[in-house]
């Protein structure tokens, strides 16, 4: 697979760690969520087969995380963001 | 029809006429007991314990494609009990015991071979830790067997013991462990559920769940709806879809893991290996093709086939540890869907919609535990209380903290 990153160009796939579903971004806050929440938040998943928004670590490039959306049945990719730009987005780290 | 060597000499000197279809192809009834979701090596034992062992009827197992089409048909074949921790162990060993008396259980030929499986240690950190798997297992009543460099050497004189990197010290044997004709153990758990009046319904794909006021009623399917007072769900690989229509979220993600062989050798390899320096093992069919494989991708997949990289370090294993086999040729490459759940480890419990049974997560550990999986979910479908040796496959350890975490990875699937 070749993740076109958008700083670096076409990548092979194989220089990134893959951590899962780009749901991971929003982590529940830690003051005011319950167990329940977390415990989602950790343990459980969509996993479509389908188009599946995931985050990749450029670990052998320039260490950015992006925001993958790959469809899990052909492995077809269809967008790649910056996970920073996709977190801002959301009113993350103001 | 029952096999027996009187038979099978009747039938040379008929013209092998009197052979039959070993199982029917009825069409799905209005309603049943028991409805399992999925016709796999799981699922297809599921409802032949439930008939046999736990005396229950009007049961059908309902199959997308056709019966073990999926990763009972994909699979290396692998059959073993070396597990560490408690809530694995007593289980597997449960299944590896299964296995032991499954073809007189279930008069077919699944030439289990219990050629044994030796695990190799590189590092004086790795035998300490195989040191105290072996009395895990030995604790549980298992066989384990700690073996000397020599010792290995006798077995295979042919590998890389003197590799710079990862020289060769030993070996964690167990003798039981082996290897199983993967097909035949899905037509011979078919052909006896079969025989016992299960409905093996195939090409009916599940399509809905009908739940009301938090009970379920039956199925959906693409041959109409199926009502059932209790429906399990076994269908690895593909759990979070199934589930989807009961609006569940699962701690699984699915990964899509290769495997491999080679083209026929004369006999090389009599019993299983694993590299205990990369992810690479390997065993020898009957055909003489080396079976192998390694690591999952490692992203999620629902494709049932892999990428090139994945090859090249199952390759790299492999010249690690054999390096005689660098001539030989791949014969075919194909890939599986795995439920990677959270803490690599299986879920065998009831959901929080009555009557609905889950069984999946088992990770690329599915088809050694076939007999022991389908006996406890049929004692949980049966008795509403999980059997002795799945007690600890619930839904609820993430939340509790009671994870069955072998290799210590925490909540990345792709890692376990």
């Amino acid at each position: 697979m070749i993740i076109h990153h958008p700083i670096l160009g076409p990548r092979d796939a194989q220089e990134f760690v893959y951590l899962g579903d780009a749901g991971l971004i929003n982590r529940p806050d830690g003051m005011t969520a319950g167990i329940e929440a977390f415990h989602d938040y950790a343990y459980n998943r969509d996993n479509p087969a389908g188009e599946h928004r995931e985050l990749w670590y450029h670990e052998q490039g320039d260490r950015s995380w992006l925001v993958v959306t790959r469809n899990t049945v052909t492995h077809e990719i269809k967008k790649v963001e910056l996970a920073r730009d996709v977190a801002r987005a959301q009113g993350r780290s103001k | 029809m029952r096999y027996s060597g009187f038979r099978v000499i009747a039938e040379a000197l008929t013209g092998h006429k009197g052979w039959k279809p070993v199982w029917r192809d009825p069409a799905p009834q209005a309603e049943y007991d028991y409805i399992i979701i999925g016709g796999g090596g799981h699922g297809l034992a599921t409802a032949y314990y439930l008939a046999k062992e736990f005396g229950q009827a009007r049961i059908a197992v309902l199959e997308k494609g056709y019966l073990g089409g999926g990763n009972v048909g994909r699979n290396t074949t692998i059959i073993r009990s070396n597990y560490l921790l408690d809530g694995n162990e007593p289980f597997y060993e449960f299944s590896l015991k299964l296995w032991e008396g499954l073809e007189q259980d279930f008069n077919y030929n699944a030439m289990v071979s219990q050629r044994g499986i030796i695990n190799l240690i590189h590092t004086d950190a790795q035998r300490d830790a195989f040191t105290r798997r072996a009395n895990a297992m030995i604790l549980h009543g298992a066989d384990a067997e700690m073996l000397s460099r020599e010792d290995v050497r006798k077995l295979y004189p042919w590998l890389n013991f003197d590799n710079a990197r990862f020289p060769i010290k030993g070996a964690i044997a167990q003798r039981r462990g082996g290897t199983v004709r993967h097909d035949a153990v899905a037509w011979g758990y078919a052909r006896g559920a079969d025989m016992r009046g299960v409905d093996l319904i195939q090409n009916c794909e599940v399509t809905g769940m009908r739940i009301v006021g938090g009970r379920i009623q039956g199925v959906e399917t693409s041959r109409g709806y199926i009502g059932a007072k209790k429906v399990g769900v076994a269908v690895a690989g593909s759990s979070s879809k199934v589930m989807a229509h009961a609006g569940m979220r699962l701690p699984i993600e699915s990964h899509v893991l290769q495997a491999f062989v080679s083209e026929g050798l004369k006999p090389l390899i009599d019993g299983v290996m694993t590299f205990g320096a990369g992810h690479f093992y390997v065993s020898q069919s009957d055909k003489g093709g080396l079976v192998f494989g390694g690591d999952i991708d490692g992203y999620n997949s629902y494709a049932q086939r892999g990428n090139l990289p994945v090859i090249e370090d199952v390759a790299e294993g492999g010249m690690a540890l054999m390096p005689a086999i660098g001539r030989v040729r791949l014969l075919r490459t194909w890939g599986g869907i795995m439920d990677m759940s959270m803490d690599g480890s299986p879920i065998i419990d009831k959901t929080h919609i009555e009557g609905l049974y889950f069984n999946g997560g088992w990770c690329y550990g599915g088809f050694k535990a076939t007999p022991a999986s389908g006996w406890c979910f049929a004692h949980l479908l049966a008795n509403d209380r999980s059997h002795e040796t799945a007690k600890a496959y619930r839904f609820d350890r993430f939340l509790k903290g009671l994870m069955i975490d072998e290799k210590g990875q925490g909540a990345t699937p792709n890692l376990h």
